[in-house]
This record gives structure tokens, sequence and C-alpha cells, in this order.
């Protein structure tokens, strides 16, 4: 594995991590709503996820549809279900 | 309405294919305590919830199933993929091939295809809760059944215990939206007069 493709994994990794702190979050908030600790986690890792997405998809690809795409991208990679996706 | 992350809410990379694994596992695809049955049951069952908490966490417990039958499909495709059809009679799945081939079809381990009949959509918000609630502890023992039957895979054992741990991490969600729930109907009401 090249070293541009490690980078690509990693900072996959570091989306997913947010992405799952994020999820369970809001698992918690929605039953905790008024708990300021989680929220200002929800915030921080909200933000940082939002900033690594925009940095990937610029990169490597979109991550959804609704990026703005000058080549149809989406199609191209694997996907998240097959050997060497996401 | 719903929007596609293309990834993996957890990562899935079977090494080496073993189509046994994926005869059991496809259980948790389209089988009786399943993650297509746990989504369907929790999007279904929001529209009939009272408060803000059960509405929410209903239809973001739901949301996440739909992550979690993706992995499980994810599962059964790389542990069947490029297998050869020698490989995948001496695994038993040479009636599924018949009738499936290379795809994923929601069924049970024993091959009976998915039932709406394996869920509940009742209208009550404590029935449904608490449906969920037994809903949860069923895919967390299935979980636990599958691990049992894989131990010999690491990279399948992985997958299956993250799906479990998050089953308990529901269990309690629900648990919370019951009791507030049991709060708002325990509340003393009151009648307004209209002047």
């Amino acid at each position: 594995m090249n070293v541009e493709n490690n980078k690509q994994k990693m900072l996959m990794e570091q989306i997913r991590s947010l992405a799952f702190a994020v999820n369970d979050l809001a698992l918690y908030l929605d039953t905790h709503p008024c708990d300021t600790k989680a929220l200002r986690c929800q915030q921080d890792y909200a933000q940082q996820l939002h900033d690594l997405k925009q940095l990937y998809q610029k990169e490597y690809g979109p991550l959804t549809i609704y990026f703005p795409q000058n080549s149809w991208q989406w199609i191209e990679s694997p996907w998240p279900w097959e050997k060497g996706g996401a | 309405m719903w929007t596609y992350d293309r990834h993996l809410q957890y990562p899935v990379n079977i090494k080496t294919p073993n189509p046994a694994l994926a005869k059991v596992i496809i259980s948790q695809y389209g089988g009786p305590d399943g993650e297509l049955a746990a989504s369907l049951r929790y999007l279904s069952q929001r529209f009939g919830m009272p408060d803000k908490k059960s509405k929410a966490i209903l239809n973001d417990i739901g949301t996440e199933e739909l992550a979690h039958l993706e992995m499980v499909g994810a599962l059964v495709h790389q542990l069947t993929d490029g297998v050869s059809i020698e490989e995948l009679k001496k695994a038993g799945l040479d009636a599924y091939y018949t009738d499936h081939g290379v795809g994923v079809y929601p069924q049970s381990a024993a091959g009976s295809p998915f039932s709406a009949a394996v869920l509940a959509v009742k209208g009550d918000p404590i029935a449904d809760l608490t449906e969920d609630l037994a809903a949860e502890q069923k895919a967390r023992a299935t979980y636990e059944k599958l691990i049992n039957l894989c131990k010999d895979d690491p990279d399948v054992i992985d997958v299956l215990r993250y799906l479990r741990e998050r089953e308990i991490v529901h269990f309690q969600r629900f648990g919370e939206a019951l009791n507030g729930v049991q709060d708002k109907l325990a509340q003393k009401r009151f009648y307004m007069d209209r002047k």
C-alpha cells in the first residue's frame, strides 16, 4: 500500500470515529437533552467531523451526492460493502 | 428523507471467505431478530409516539439500524465473495445459490424469507417501547450465538462484537425513553376552561 493510500485510510478512520461519536451522542442527547457536557462534546465533534469530511472529499472524492463534483467520481471508488471500500 | 454516507459505520474487512459463516450471519440481515426487522420496527413505531424523546430515539436508532443492515450485508457478501460452487455446496449454500446466486436476500439462518410478522407496531407507546427493549435483548443474544459459531475468524468476531455492543446501548436508550413516557402518563392532568 502506498503512502497516499495510507493517508486516505487514516483520514477515513478519523471520520468514522468522529461520526460514531456524533451518532452515539445524538442517541444520548435524545433522552438527556439538557446535559450541557454532552452538548459541548457534540458541538466539538460535529465541527471536527464537518471539517475532516470537507478535507477528505476535496482530496479523495465525494462521501455524499451533495458534494459538488467536476466529474462524476461517485461511481469510481469501491463501495463500502466491497473489499477495499470504506 | 435519508442520505447515503459512502462509508460503513464500522469497517468490515474479511480476509478469508467462509461461506459457512455467511449462512448463519444472514439471520441478522433478514431473520426474526435481524437489522431489517429492527429498522422497520422503530421507523414504523415512531409515528405513534407521544413525546419528544421517544419520537427522536425511535427515529435515530431506526436510522442506525439501517447502517447495521449494511454492515451485516457486507459481512455476508465478503464471506461468499469469489467462492467456488464446490465450496458453496460444501457449506450447504447450494439451495441459497439456486434462488439468490451472489445476491444477499433477507432471510433467516434457517432459510425463512423476511416477514413483517416478526415485528409489531401497536400504536401504544408503552407496548411498543417494551417490545423494543425485548428486541434489543434478542438481537444481543443472537450476536452472542453467532460469536460462538464464528470462533475461528477474528475479522468476523470483531464486527459481531461491535454490533452486539450497540444493542446494549440501544436497550439503555429505549429504557430511558420508556421512563419518560411513563412519567408523562403519570402527570396530573389539568383541564382548562374555554372562556
